[in-house]
C-alpha cells in the first residue's frame, strides 16, 4: 500500500493466500505459509483493551478479527436495575476518555421522555462541559497518532496539556477523569471565580502546542511516509459500514451531530467543522488536528458569551420515586469520535427498561477495521486502529 | 514429577475440545521435510513444571542490598485492565513523572515485575491477566487499583467483573478509590517500596504455596479452561 | 415526516406510529414484513445510515421488541422501526446483507439475549463473551445480583442500601414509617 517508496516490492500474491473455487481463503496454518499473531488486549493506555486476531503472510495480513469483551461490565443490564439517578455515575464509565456525553446523553433522554425544559445557563455549561471534553480528548488522540509511529514527544506534550484540562475540570466539578456534573435538569453548579482566566491561561498553552504539534508531526518527513496513503476509507463505504464523524468527514461526508441536529446551544456558536476528499492516516489526524482548533475557539466563544449567572437547574420531582411513562427515544450528540447515541426505554417505574448505547467505536473497531486490515502491513496496524480513534469500552459496555 | 503434576496433566486431557481453538488442538502436521508427526500444542510446547519459591538470599546484607536495588526500579507492565489505565498516561508523563520513583512502563511482562490490576477484571480479562501474571520472572508483586479490585466496587452486582481480586491473585498493595489519582498510585508505589526493602514483599510466594487454591478459584469462573496450569 | 408515514401506510401496515420529535419517528410493523420496509426505507426514502439495532425485552407480553432505527442524512430525520417477535425460540431474518455492521449486532443480540439469526456471518461465535453456560444475560428473568453473589467471593461487610429507605432513616430518623 505504500507507493512512492523504493522499498516497495510487492509480493507474488498469486500463490498464497490460496483460494478455494468461491474465492474463500484457505489459511492451514500447519503448512508454515501463515503466522497468526494476537496483537492485544496488553496496551498501555491509548487504545484500550481489545484484541486483534490477525493471519499474516510475509507482512501482510490477509486475515483479520477483532476480539471484544475484555472490558465488559454489563452496564445496560445494571441500569436496568438501578433509579434513573443512579444511573449516572454507572453510565459514565462507559466511556473513560470523554465520561460527560454519556452524562449529557442520559440527562437529555430522561428530560425529553419526563418533558423538563432545562434553562439556559445550564444548556452553556453543559455546552462547556462537553467541548472540554472534546478538547482532552483531542489533545491525547492527535499526538497519539505519532505515537503509533513511535514519535512519543507529541504524547507527552498532549497528556501534559490534558492534565491542565483535567485540573480546570476538578475546579468546575469536583472530579478529575469522573465529572457527574450534568444532572436530569441542570448542571450542579456555576463557574467558580477566576475560572474564565484560567481556562484562556490553558487555552494559550494549547494555542502553542498547536503550532509545535504542526511541526513536529505534519512536516515530519518521517510520518508523512508513514501516514499518507495508509488506511484508506473509500468514501462509498461511509453508508455500508455506518461511518460517523470525524473519519466520515475525512471522506467528504459531512456528518456531525452538532451540525446537523442543533442541541444545546450550538446553534448560537460559529464553527464549521472541516470535511476532506481523501481519507488516509495523514487526513484523518490533520482533520483531528483541525477539529483541536476548533474546540479551543469554541471555548473561547463559550467563555465570551455564558451569561454571568442565571438559573442553573430546573425543579425536577423527587429523584427517589421518579417514575417515567412509557416512551421511548434517540438521544444523539458528537462526541470527538463522532456520533454517540443513547436508545432509551422506559416503561412507567422508577427505573429504565433499557438504555442501549450506540457508540461510534462499535462500526469502526469492528466490521470497519477488520475490513481495513486486510492487506495492510503488520506494522501498520497500530495507526490503522488509532487513526479510527476506537474506543472499546463503548463497543461492549 | 511429582503426583501434583500428574493430576495437572491429567486435569488438562480432560478439557472439553469445544473450548479450544483448532490450533490448539491435538493433531497430524507434516513437516516441511514430509514426515507426519503428532501435535498436541496444549502439552508440547509448554512444560508442566510448577512454580518455584524464591527463597531470600541467606546473607541478610546481601538480601537488604537486593531488595533496595529491586525498589529502586519498579518496571510496570503496560497492562491497562480498566479505568484506572486512563491515569496512567499521566503518570509516566512530565507532570507526575513516575521515572523519578525508577518506575517505568515495560511492553512485555517477561521484563516487568510490577503488575498494575488498574480496576476491574472481567472474566475474560481475568483469564489474559492470570497468563501475564505467571510469566513475569521473580520478585514480582501486584498493585491493585480502584475500589472494584477490593469488594467490586460499583460493579458489585455486574455478573461478568470478579468481585474481589485476592482471591484469584495475590495483591501487595491496594489502591482505593474510583478512580485513584496519579498521586495516590504514586503512593502506593512509596508504599510498596517500604514493604520491599522491609523484605514484606513476599506475596508472589504466597501465590506459589497456595496455587491449588488460587487455580480452584481461577478455574471456578473461568469456565472454558483452555490452557496449561501453568506453562511459562 | 407525516408525508412519508402517510406514504409508506400504503405499502406496509403501519400500526402505533409515534412522532417523539420533529425529526424522529416511531413506527411498528409485523415480524414478516419489518425487512421489507427497512430494505425499502433504504432503497427509495433515502435512509442510508443504519443508526442502530437493539432489542427490548418485554418479559410480562412474552416478547421481544426490535428497534431498527434509520437515519436520513440528507434529509436529517430518523425512523424506527419496532417489530416484536416471540420470546420462545426467538428468532428474526437476518439483514447483514443490507448494512455490513449489521452482523455485528446480530452478534451481540444472539449472544446477549439468545435471538437467533439464521445465516448471519460468525453469529455463533462468541463475542462479548467466553464461555458463557447460563442464559443469556440481557433476558430479563436472569438476576445479576443473585449470579454475582453465587459466583465472585463477596467481600464481607460490604453492603448496599435501597436509597429511598436509607436516605429517609437518615433525614427523617424521628418518623414512624
Amino acid at each position: 500500500m505504500m507507493k512512492n517508496s523504493i522499498f516497495n516490492i510487492s509480493p507474488d500474491r498469486s500463490k498464497y493466500p490460496e483460494k478455494d473455487a468461491e474465492g474463500n481463503l484457505m489459511v492451514d496454518l500447519d503448512s508454515q505459509k501463515y503466522v497468526k499473531l494476537w496483537q492485544g488486549p496488553q496496551h498501555p493506555g491509548v487504545t484500550g483493551n481489545m484484541s486483534l486476531e490477525l493471519t499474516i503472510s510475509g507482512d501482510e495480513i490477509i486475515q483479520a478479527k477483532t476480539h471484544v469483551g475484555y472490558l465488559h461490565r454489563g452496564f445496560e443490564k445494571l441500569m436496568e436495575r438501578r433509579k434513573y439517578i443512579q444511573c449516572f455515575p454507572t453510565c459514565i464509565r462507559m466511556c473513560v476518555a470523554e465520561p460527560d456525553y454519556n452524562e449529557y446523553n442520559l440527562a437529555a433522554g430522561i428530560e425529553e421522555l419526563s418533558g423538563i425544559e432545562v434553562p439556559e445557563m445550564a444548556q452553556w455549561l453543559r455546552t462547556l462541559v462537553l467541548e472540554m471534553a472534546r478538547l482532552q480528548s483531542l489533545l491525547r488522540v492527535v499526538p497519539g497518532q505519532g505515537g503509533t509511529f513511535a514519535l512519543g514527544l507529541g504524547v507527552q506534550w498532549g497528556v501534559y496539556l490534558r492534565d491542565l484540562i483535567l485540573d480546570l475540570f476538578e475546579e468546575l466539578t469536583g472530579g478529575r477523569v469522573y465529572h457527574m456534573y450534568i444532572l436530569p435538569g441542570g448542571v450542579r453548579g456555576l463557574l467558580p471565580d477566576g475560572f474564565k482566566k484560567r481556562m484562556e491561561e490553558t487555552l494559550k498553552k494549547i494555542d502553542e502546542f498547536v503550532v509545535n504539534i504542526d511541526n513536529l508531526m505534519f512536516s515530519n518527513a518521517v510520518f508523512k511516509q508513514r501516514a499518507k496513503d495508509v488506511g484508506i476509507i473509500q468514501p462509498e463505504w461511509i453508508d455500508q459500514f455506518g461511518i460517523v464523524g470525524p473519519n466520515a468527514r475525512s471522506a467528504g461526508f459531512m456528518r456531525d451531530v452538532r451540525k446537523d441536529y442543533p442541541y444545546l446551544v450550538y446553534d448560537q456558536l460559529d464553527f464549521e467543522p472541516m470535511t476532506m476528499n481523501y481519507s488516509d492516516i495523514y487526513n484523518r489526524a490533520r482533520l483531528r488536528w483541525h477539529d483541536l482548533i476548533m474546540t479551543v475557539d469554541l471555548i473561547r466563544q463559550i467563555m465570551a458569551k455564558i451569561p454571568e449567572t442565571g438559573d442553573i437547574k430546573a425543579p425536577t420531582p423527587n429523584v427517589l420515586h421518579w417514575k417515567i411513562p412509557r416512551n421511548e427515544t434517540y438521544i444523539r450528540s458528537e462526541s470527538s469520535r463522532g456520533e454517540y447515541g443513547f436508545y432509551m426505554v422506559s416503561d412507567g417505574t422508577d427505573k429504565p427498561r433499557r438504555i442501549n448505547l450506540r457508540g461510534p467505536s462499535y462500526v469502526h473497531a469492528i466490521s470497519l477495521l477488520e475490513h481495513m486490515l486486510i492487506n495492510a502491513n503488520i506494522a501498520d496496524t497500530a495507526a490503522i486502529m488509532v487513526s479510527l480513534q476506537t474506543c472499546p469500552p463503548e463497543i461492549e459496555r | 514429577m511429582t503426583n501434583e503434576t500428574n493430576n495437572i496433566v491429567e486435569d488438562k486431557l480432560e478439557l472439553e475440545d469445544k473450548f479450544l481453538a483448532p490450533e490448539n488442538r491435538k493433531r497430524q502436521v507434516t513437516t516441511p521435510d514430509g514426515t507426519i508427526i503428532e501435535v498436541d500444542p496444549l502439552r508440547d510446547y509448554f512444560s508442566d513444571a510448577r512454580p518455584q519459591i524464591y527463597r531470600p538470599n541467606s546473607i541478610p546484607v546481601i538480601e537488604n542490598f537486593l531488595n533496595w536495588a529491586r525498589a529502586e526500579s519498579l518496571w510496570v507492565l503496560g497492562f491497562g485492565t480498566g479505568c484506572g489505565s486512563i491515569e496512567l498516561p499521566p503518570l509516566t508523563t512530565p507532570r507526575f513523572d513516575a521515572y523519578r520513583f525508577g518506575v517505568q512502563m515495560r511492553a512485555t511482562p517477561r521484563q516487568s515485575n510490577v503488575f498494575i490490576i488498574s480496576g476491574y477484571l472481567s472474566v475474560k480479562t481475568l483469564k489474559r491477566v492470570v497468563r501475564s501474571y505467571e510469566q513475569m520472572p521473580n520478585p514480582k508483586y501486584v498493585i491493585a487499583l480502584g475500589s472494584c479490585t477490593i469488594n467490586g466496587g460499583m460493579y458489585y452486582d455486574s455478573y461478568n467483573t470478579i468481585n474481589r481480586l485476592d482471591q484469584y491473585m495475590p495483591v501487595d498493595v491496594y489502591i482505593a478509590g474510583c478512580m485513584p489519582r496519579p498521586e495516590a498510585l504514586l503512593a502506593g508505589f512509596n508504599k510498596l517500596k517500604e514493604l520491599i526493602k522491609a523484605g514484606k514483599a513476599e506475596k508472589a510466594n504466597e501465590y506459589v504455596e497456595n496455587f491449588d487454591w488460587y487455580k480452584a478459584n481461577q478455574k471456578k469462573i473461568i469456565k472454558d479452561w483452555n490452557m496449561p496450569d501453568y506453562n511459562w | 415526516m407525516e408525508q412519508l408515514i402517510n406514504k409508506l401506510q400504503k405499502s406496509f401496515k403501519l400500526s402505533d406510529v409515534k412522532h417523539q420529535r420533529e425529526n424522529l419517528t416511531f413506527v411498528t410493523v409485523k415480524k414478516d414484513s419489518a425487512l421489507d420496509l427497512v430494505t425499502h426505507c433504504r432503497d427509495y426514502e433515502g435512509f442510508s445510515h443504519f443508526v442502530l439495532l437493539s432489542c427490548v425485552d418485554w418479559i410480562e407480553d412474552g416478547k421481544f421488541q426490535l428497534t431498527y432505527l434509520l437515519n436520513n442524512p440528507s434529509g436529517k430525520f430518523d425512523l424506527g422501526i419496532r417489530t416484536f417477535i416471540s420470546r420462545d425460540n426467538a428468532s428474526m431474518t437476518s439483514a447483514h446483507l443490507l448494512w455490513r455492521q449489521i452482523a455485528t449486532y446480530q452478534r451481540e443480540l444472539k449472544e446477549m439475549y439468545g435471538i437467533d439469526f439464521p445465516g448471519s456471518p460468525r453469529v455463533d461465535e462468541s463475542f462479548i463473551l467466553e464461555g458463557w453456560d447460563e442464559i443469556p444475560p440481557m433476558r430479563r428473568e436472569f438476576d445479576t445480583k443473585k449470579y454475582s453473589e453465587d459466583t465472585y467471593f463477596p467481600r464481607e461487610g460490604r453492603g448496599s442500601n435501597d436509597p429511598a429507605t436509607y436516605m429517609k432513616s437518615k433525614l427523617y430518623p424521628d418518623d414512624e414509617k
